[in-house]
């Protein structure tokens, strides 16, 4: 497959085709003290220059020296906000006598293209795809607006110290399909993009940018750069292997470490909130003063809250110790049986942003130590 | 997913705060195949939406709920008429296993509400459908008043052989008082041949199980119908987890084999 080099001064024009394109174009930007994802409309809008500083319950910005579009790494935001909408219309209901009509609501779905994604962050995409769009059911809003995905993918040269892509096998170089992949490349003075389309769709935006082919320098160049990253995580404390993570969670559910957490865990929801596979969601029924016009809509929902698991007799998981359980096991164990993957895909998301600075991969190694003793 | 629009055909209160509804479509070509032990997610206009198991087979695209007040949207539910309309979105989950029943003991075991899901499977037997080689009904419930269906349960027990047992009783009571243990740990079972079908609260159900299992009845021979919240009835909202099932899709009704280890473990 043929790779070509676009220099950083034309990232702009990427832009410019995606949105000539018809596409609204999503992705990181500068707001409130974080990187997070938002439409784009030029280049300008993007965080050049900055990247993050990131640890257990912490996040910070950092200014960076060399000027790159893509230095950081998953803040809180992940893509699933344009996906998996947080809060949405479901439908209307209309009551006249005896009788009621409903009528499902209508959306108006763009075509979007995703630009900056992550590998890590294209196995969620595809682990919530199995959720809404190839199991029994299909989740239309979901799958419409999937179905007009346009994914630009960025091969990973900055993980942060929260992540462990590599011990969940997604990344940080592309192992999924997208429509362009591209390697930011900064050596010296020179700045550029090695780019490869992935899709007729991909290729036709190619066909429209001023474009070099790749020579060997490029590739070796853009390659030394994923690896690094992964040799930094490879390196860092955060580093396991997860091969047996179902079956350790699965021989552990009375584990002491569970109270541990829960001591710690303040069920805030944040981990769920951040998290890019999280999918639970809950509805709310709703009428308006003359009781006669009724709504539903749909939002996000977190194992977390109270009444997540309320039955008639109370909540099924009542303490922090049971929920903390459930959303650890889910990611890790259970998912594999009811999709066929991990529910984690190693972007660190849930470390920085518990206000506690609960470590997902430290509470797996506490269950570890706890079992041999 | 919306909706269908169903209206309310007749309602019988059973005891104060339950009531059975039997609900047919507004339009036409609604029907849709449904099985004992599948549920519909019934919407209470503006109020919300809750799962409720299928109580009777019409078979003519109608449905029949049994419908007790637990918290608001039951309770607007509860409060419905004759005439009145109600949202309806189902048939959903696996039911029964009706198709192993043929040639078999079958005992059915229901404590409380329970006995809701499984009334259909005792009216299929009275109509001669299934051809179970025998049938026994355990049917356990607070007090004489509590009993669902009592005109025909009374029914019942003069073609099946049934067992009713309250906790607590009046005079003029003639079943027996206690739990419903009692009566099944004395019943005679083959082992080789027992199919149990059992629903009612969770530790109602853990304790029959103890029974059983301790009579010899294998696990793969004994099916249950759990209840977990449900708010979508597809797999997609989250709620009805319950380790690595969705109990709205994968059940409500599981063989306890499969999900013995899971049964076992409190609060998940």
């Amino acid at each position: 497959m043929q790779d070509f080099v676009l220099l950083a001064a034309n990232l702009d024009r990427l832009i410019q085709a995606l949105r000539a394109a018809g596409y609204q174009v999503m992705g990181p930007t500068l707001r409130d003290g974080a990187i997070v994802y938002d439409e784009i409309h030029a280049v300008g809008d993007l965080p050049q220059g900055w990247g993050d500083d990131q640890e257990k319950g912490r996040y910070r910005l950092k200014r960076r020296q060399d000027g790159a579009y893509f230095g950081y790494a998953a803040g809180p935001h992940s893509w699933k906000k344009f996906l998996q909408l947080p809060r949405r219309p479901v439908w209307q209901a209309q009551k006249t006598g005896h009788s009621m009509q409903i009528t499902a609501a209508v959306e108006t779905v763009p075509a979007m293209a995703f630009l900056g994604v992550r590998s890590c962050e294209l196995h969620a995409i595809a682990a919530q795809d199995r959720v809404f769009v190839t199991d029994q059911y299909r989740n239309d809003s979901y799958s419409q607006r999937r179905a007009k995905l346009f994914t630009v993918a960025v091969n990973c040269t900055s993980a942060a110290a929260t992540c462990f892509c590599t011990s969940m096998q997604t990344g940080p170089g592309v192992t999924l399909p997208c429509d362009l992949e591209m390697t930011e490349v900064i050596d010296g003075a020179e700045h550029f993009f090695l780019l490869r389309g992935g899709s007729a769709d991909g290729e036709e935006i190619l066909r429209q940018l001023p474009l070099s082919p790749a020579t060997e320098r490029h590739h070796r160049l853009a390659q030394d750069a994923v690896r690094r990253t992964a040799e930094q995580m490879a390196q860092g404390p955060r580093h396991f292997d997860s091969a047996d993570l179902q079956a350790l969670l699965y021989r552990n559910y009375d584990s002491p470490s569970w109270d541990q957490v829960a001591d710690r865990c303040l069920s805030c929801a944040n981990c769920t909130m951040a998290c890019p596979t999280c999918f639970c969601s809950t509805v709310e029924d709703t009428t308006d003063l003359s009781g006669d016009h009724a709504e539903r809509w749909e939002r996000w929902d977190s194992c977390f809250t109270g009444d997540f698991s309320y039955i008639s007799g109370g909540a099924v998981r009542a303490d922090t110790r049971s929920r903390y359980r459930q959303w650890m096991t889910h990611k890790l164990a259970t998912w594999y049986d009811q999709f066929g993957s991990s529910g984690c895909v190693g972007c660190g998301r849930c470390i920085a942003w518990c206000p506690v600075g609960i470590d997902i991969t430290e509470e797996v190694q506490r269950i570890r130590e706890a079992e041999s003793g | 997913m919306t909706p269908a629009i169903y209206r309310i055909d007749s309602r019988v209160e059973e005891f104060p705060g339950t009531c059975t509804v039997r609900i047919s479509p507004e339009s036409a070509g609604g029907a849709r195949r449904c099985s004992a032990g599948q549920f519909n997610m019934l919407y209470a206009f503006g109020a919300g939406e809750v799962p409720i198991s299928m109580s009777g087979l019409q078979g003519d695209g109608s449905y029949v709920h049994t419908i007790r007040i637990q918290g608001l949207v039951t309770r607007a539910l509860h409060r419905l008429n004759e005439g009145d309309s109600l949202g309806v979105r189902g048939p959903f989950g696996c039911g029964w296993p009706m198709d192993k029943v043929a040639g078999r003991q079958l005992l059915v075991v229901a404590g409380g509400l329970g006995m809701a899901p499984l009334r259909p499977i005792v009216q299929a037997l009275m109509a001669g459908s299934a051809r179970p080689a025998s049938v026994q009904l355990f049917y356990g419930a607070r007090r004489p008043q509590e009993m669902l269906y009592a005109a025909e349960v009374e029914q019942w027990s003069r073609a099946l052989k049934v067992v009713t047992t309250v906790d607590h009783a009046d005079t003029g009571w003639p079943g027996q008082i206690g739990v419903i243990t009692k009566p099944l740990g004395a019943a005679s079972v083959d082992i080789e041949n027992a199919l149990v079908f059992l629903c009612g609260p969770e530790v109602m159900m853990r304790f029959c199980i103890q029974v059983l299992l301790a009579k010899g009845v294998a696990t793969e021979a004994i099916y249950l119908s759990m209840e977990r919240n449900m708010k979508c009835a597809i797999g997609h909202c989250g709620h009805c987890q319950w380790g690595p099932n969705f109990v709205c899709k994968d059940g409500p009704v599981f063989c306890y084999r499969d999900i013995r280890p899971w049964f076992d473990i409190r609060a998940l």
